[in-house]
């Protein structure tokens, strides 16, 4: 039963509700004045000088890239063993391994977050990127394992038995055969757990020092602590980068679709 | 055409293929193996996070003497139980507004062309990618005294609507936020209703309507228990949006954490709480795996299937 | 890789007493089976499904690891050596082919893993293709192949490496009939052409009959008779078999002696006569003729009384559904230019000559050793005769 009119427009509605607050902030990046007011008075590009130049903002940034291309690998590596290690156990090892890797999905991200820091505390973690990277890790890994295995299951294991009736030692089976289709799913795993981690909020603020603020965090402070306008800067510098990767992946994926319909 | 045979080893030549000793190994796949490989990414997990909850449990049961002292002063200070109180009433609303938002743009989804599903579906994931508090502080900017709501009620004769610093702005927010989480997992369920279920309801005699209710809606039952619960977990521990868009007098759980943990240092305190939240967390699940009747896993795998499609989507693989 | 169709270069694998278990105490999957693979013939494995035959090539392959018993390459025992160094070619019924790959390289990959030298592995690889008329489909990927192409570099892929075996995991089962039929002819030429043993697994009996030199029809698990197509058409041996492989009208007597009763009265017995076990007399549905009455029953023959539950007209022949007094159903087959048949509902004898009949068993003996049908490949030539 097709959708009614009225309801078509209800989800209109709700699509711009998704979409447009993120709208919002480029407009606001290129406003001259200080205060928040929306629509801006005057245009600038102060905000994105500021973002650019400013010691405190390129510091954060850099942070948060150097945290989240650290745990992008290393959640990558760790998870994709993971899912490969998953697969090769019987059924109910699987679901009890797996249900085990789920949890930090599912534990309120504040209770991690505190216990972390008062763990931390005593192994002198906090303060230190190298803190970040392992907290990051350990939330990234779900979702690593999540992208890994849905590609794996995907993969049609008499691939492997053909490669061994070819006459392929187990080792190059899987090098030759299983590697090259499990990467796209490495691939998406590396990216999202590097998303995750750039926008990782609530543990980064809990071990946030001077020495280890992140990009978010920052933004969070120049709201909340001494109010910036910069953020709008940062915020929308954040909201263009990421959504390019998206829409580039998609065109990406679109294409390579084509390409294979004969 | 005829070829030579040179290139085949003789059948001769199989007496060279040594027979190793009894391999069962090689071939099935063996378990040992598996075990190894998951070692490190258990080792992470273990080091960074169940040695952390475990602490803070201990914790939260001795300091700072042994024993229930954090949790039932939680119930007898006074401050916490109002806390409380608000937080899961946000989380109930919340819950319910993305329920009732989130049907029916999954409902135009599941039936659109290919093309505009994709388009749906990407309308909900990039802001699900993009940064949360970019998306929190445009909500901050919308919710201005003077801000673009207040002057779109304005116009419609209502006057001073700050939603800045009220709890009603934070629950608004956090719908808006939360949206697609509830989108997601409903999608997923939706997806795969017949079309033409509906159809059959109304050959039968039943109205649209009544279709509607007695078909469809049990049908996306289990998506709606998924995304529900999801949903309401994740306002549960909700921190930024009520952190940056609520008021100190209005806090919800988390910030009472955080301000318990950084400023009083009270780990026990802070540590009762976050376990309490956690005891929800789980009831909620048992509660939500027996109203739709799936395995324990299915809320972690509502949002695996919600991690799997914007993973399949950002990183552009089919 | 083409020779002269003359030179047997298969390769014989003689399975002695094979068995496999999954779990312990339950069922064997395959139990204790013995069967011989000629060099160079097309042996079908054709059973039910769960009835042990892909099992059984599971185990030739190497994929599984047989509970007890031996499989045997020329006399030498391979049950301890890995699938990637058995070299027997296989084709699986998903085609199994490498996506990320293209046609040329999916060919070419076993010659990779046996480090042929570029040139020639390139050679080879349009020889292949060759063989099984696909050549200029090199770049192209599987997935812009159809189901027919798909299966063909299967093939090619699996025969480039000049493997001693071919084994065929029912490669065609997910193909439409005129597609079937255009394979299966493929599949035999290339038999023809290079003179290996193909051990080729189905569960269509038509499709048995039609490719095999010799079937071995498998049944829970047990191989309940071995033979060509006519032996097993003609002289079943087991009431599954008869059932299995084409249609039968069945008696259920007793013998007595060497002589058959059914329904209170004596069966006349011609050349074949019912062995000590044997108690279910079988004739084919071309071999029947239906009678109005009993007195137009032809003498000598045997009869017996049936209802007409169904009749239809094919074209081809005609196709009399029965049932017998006892309720079993029941067939006959006629000429589709004959004389007309009688209505639905009708009251018929239908009668055959006693030479038509054959007598099988209602279990297949006990013991685990089958008797093995030897004869040699070049012998069996005649196809079974034209059926429904």
């Amino acid at each position: 039963m097709r959708p009614g009119v009225s309801v078509k427009i209800a989800s209109g509605v709700i699509a711009a509700l998704l979409v447009l607050p993120v709208l919002v902030v480029i407009p606001m990046s290129f406003a001259a004045g200080t205060s928040f007011q929306f629509p801006p008075d005057d245009w600038a590009t102060t905000w994105y000088q500021s973002f650019f130049t400013s010691d405190k903002w390129q510091f954060a940034l850099t942070n948060s890239l150097k945290v989240a291309l650290a745990t992008a690998v290393l959640a990558t590596v760790l998870g994709t063993m993971a899912a490969m290690g998953l697969s090769r156990l019987s059924t109910r090892w699987r679901s009890l391994g797996l249900s085990l890797i789920m949890m930090p999905i599912v534990i309120p991200n504040i209770l991690i977050a505190l216990a972390v820091y008062a763990t931390f505390l005593d192994l002198k973690l906090n303060g230190t990127l190298r803190g970040l990277v392992f907290a990051h890790t350990a939330i990234a890994l779900p979702f690593v394992v999540i992208a890994v295995n849905t590609r794996l299951q995907g993969i049609d294991m008499s691939l492997r038995s053909a490669a061994f009736s070819l006459g392929a030692r187990p080792a190059a089976a899987f090098r030759q055969v299983i590697l090259p289709l499990l990467l796209p799913g490495v691939l998406s795993a590396l990216v999202l757990a590097f998303v995750s981690s750039f926008d990782e909020v609530v543990i980064s603020l809990f071990l946030q020092t001077p020495a280890n603020t992140t990009l978010p965090v920052q933004m969070f402070d120049a709201v909340s602590v001494e109010i910036d306008p910069t953020i709008s800067a940062a915020a929308s510098f954040v909201v263009i980068s990421v959504s390019t990767v998206i829409l580039v992946g998609q065109l990406v994926a679109l294409r390579r679709r084509k390409g294979q319909v004969l | 055409m005829t070829r030579t045979v040179e290139h085949r080893p003789p059948l001769e030549e199989l007496d060279q293929v040594v027979a190793p000793p009894r391999r069962r190994v090689a071939r099935q796949r063996p378990a040992h193996v598996g075990l190894l490989l998951l070692l490190p990414a258990a080792l992470a997990l273990t080091l960074f996070f169940l040695l952390p909850l475990v602490q803070i449990l201990i914790r939260s049961l001795t300091d700072p003497e042994p024993g229930l002292g954090n949790y039932t002063s939680l119930f007898t200070d006074g401050v916490t139980l109002p806390i409380l109180w608000r937080t899961v009433v946000v989380g109930l609303v919340v819950t319910a507004a993305t329920m009732l938002l989130a049907y029916p743009y999954t409902y135009v989804m599941s039936y659109a062309s290919p093309t505009m599903r994709a388009v749906m579906i990407t309308i909900v994931l990039v802001p699900f990618w993009t940064s949360m508090l970019a998306r929190n502080y445009a909500w901050f900017i919308l919710m201005q005294r003077d801000g673009v709501i207040d002057r779109a009620f304005a116009a419609v004769g209502i006057d001073g609507v700050v939603l800045l610093g009220t709890t009603t702005g934070v629950a608004i927010v956090m719908t808006g936020v939360l949206l697609p989480f509830m989108v997601l997992p409903l999608y997923s369920v939706m997806s795969q209703i017949d079309p033409r279920v509906m159809a059959a309801g109304q050959n039968l005699g039943a109205s649209r309507i009544s279709s509607f209710r007695q078909i469809h809606l049990p049908l996306a039952r289990p998506g709606l228990v998924a995304g529900g619960s999801l949903v309401f977990i994740l306002s549960l521990g909700f921190y930024i949006t009520p952190a940056l868009i609520g008021s100190p007098q209005g806090s919800l759980i988390a910030q009472a954490m955080a301000i318990r943990t950084q400023r009083l240092l009270d780990f026990g305190g802070a540590g009762a709480m976050g376990i309490l939240i956690l005891v929800v967390t789980l009831v909620i699940l048992v509660v939500s795996q027996r109203l739709s009747g799936r395995s324990a896993g299915s809320l972690a795998s509502a949002t695996g299937r919600a991690t799997e499609k914007s993973a399949t989507t950002a990183g552009g693989r089919s | 890789m083409i020779d002269g169709p003359s030179q047997q270069r298969g390769a014989r694998i003689s399975l002695k007493a094979l068995s496999k278990q999954f779990t312990p105490g339950a069922v064997p999957a395959v139990d204790q089976i013995d069967l011989e693979m000629e060099p160079g013939e097309f042996l079908t494995l054709l059973g039910p499904s769960g009835s042990g035959k892909t099992t059984t090539l599971n185990m030739v392959a190497g994929f599984l690891d047989p509970s007890g018993g031996q499989i045997e390459l020329n006399g030498r025992d391979i049950s301890n050596i890995p699938p990637h160094r058995r070299n027997f070619g296989m084709v699986f019924q998903n085609y199994a082919l490498f996506p990320h790959l293209t046609v040329e390289q999916n060919i070419a990959f076993p010659l990779k893993q046996r480090r042929v030298p570029r040139a020639e592995r390139g050679r080879r690889v349009r020889e292949a293709l060759d063989l099984v008329q696909l050549s200029g489909m090199d770049s192209r990927k599987p997935s812009q192949l159809s189901g027919g192409q798909q299966q063909r570099v299967a093939l090619a892929r699996a025969v480039v490496f000049s493997p001693h075996l071919l084994l065929l995991d029912e490669p065609l089962g997910a193909l439409d009939r005129k597609l079937r039929q255009s394979l299966q002819a493929e599949i035999k030429r290339i038999h023809r052409e290079l003179g290996l043993t193909f051990v080729f697994v189905t569960h269509d009996q038509d499709e048995a009959m039609s490719l095999s030199d010799r079937i071995a029809v498998f049944n829970e698990g047990r191989i309940e008779r071995v033979g060509t197509p006519r032996a097993l058409y003609d002289d079943p041996g087991t009431l599954f078999v008869a059932e299995f492989m084409g249609e039968s009208n069945r008696f259920f007597g007793a013998a007595k002696g060497a002589e058959y009763e059914w329904a209170g009265s004596p069966m006349r017995t011609a050349a074949s006569r019912p062995g000590a076990d044997d108690d279910v007399l079988v004739v084919r549905p071309e071999r029947i003729g239906i009678a109005a009455s009993p007195g137009d029953v032809p003498s000598g023959a045997n009869s017996a009384p049936a209802t007409v539950v169904d009749s239809s007209y094919l074209g081809i022949q005609r196709r009399v559904d029965l049932e017998y007094a006892d309720g079993t159903r029941g067939v006959a087959v006629l000429p589709g230019s004959g004389s007309s048949v009688p209505s639905t509902g009708a009251g018929v004898v239908v009668h055959w000559h006693p030479q038509d009949q054959v007598f099988v068993r209602r279990r297949p003996p006990l013991e685990p050793a089958v008797p093995v049908d030897r004869r040699a490949p070049s012998a069996a030539v005649t196809k079974a005769p034209v059926k429904v």
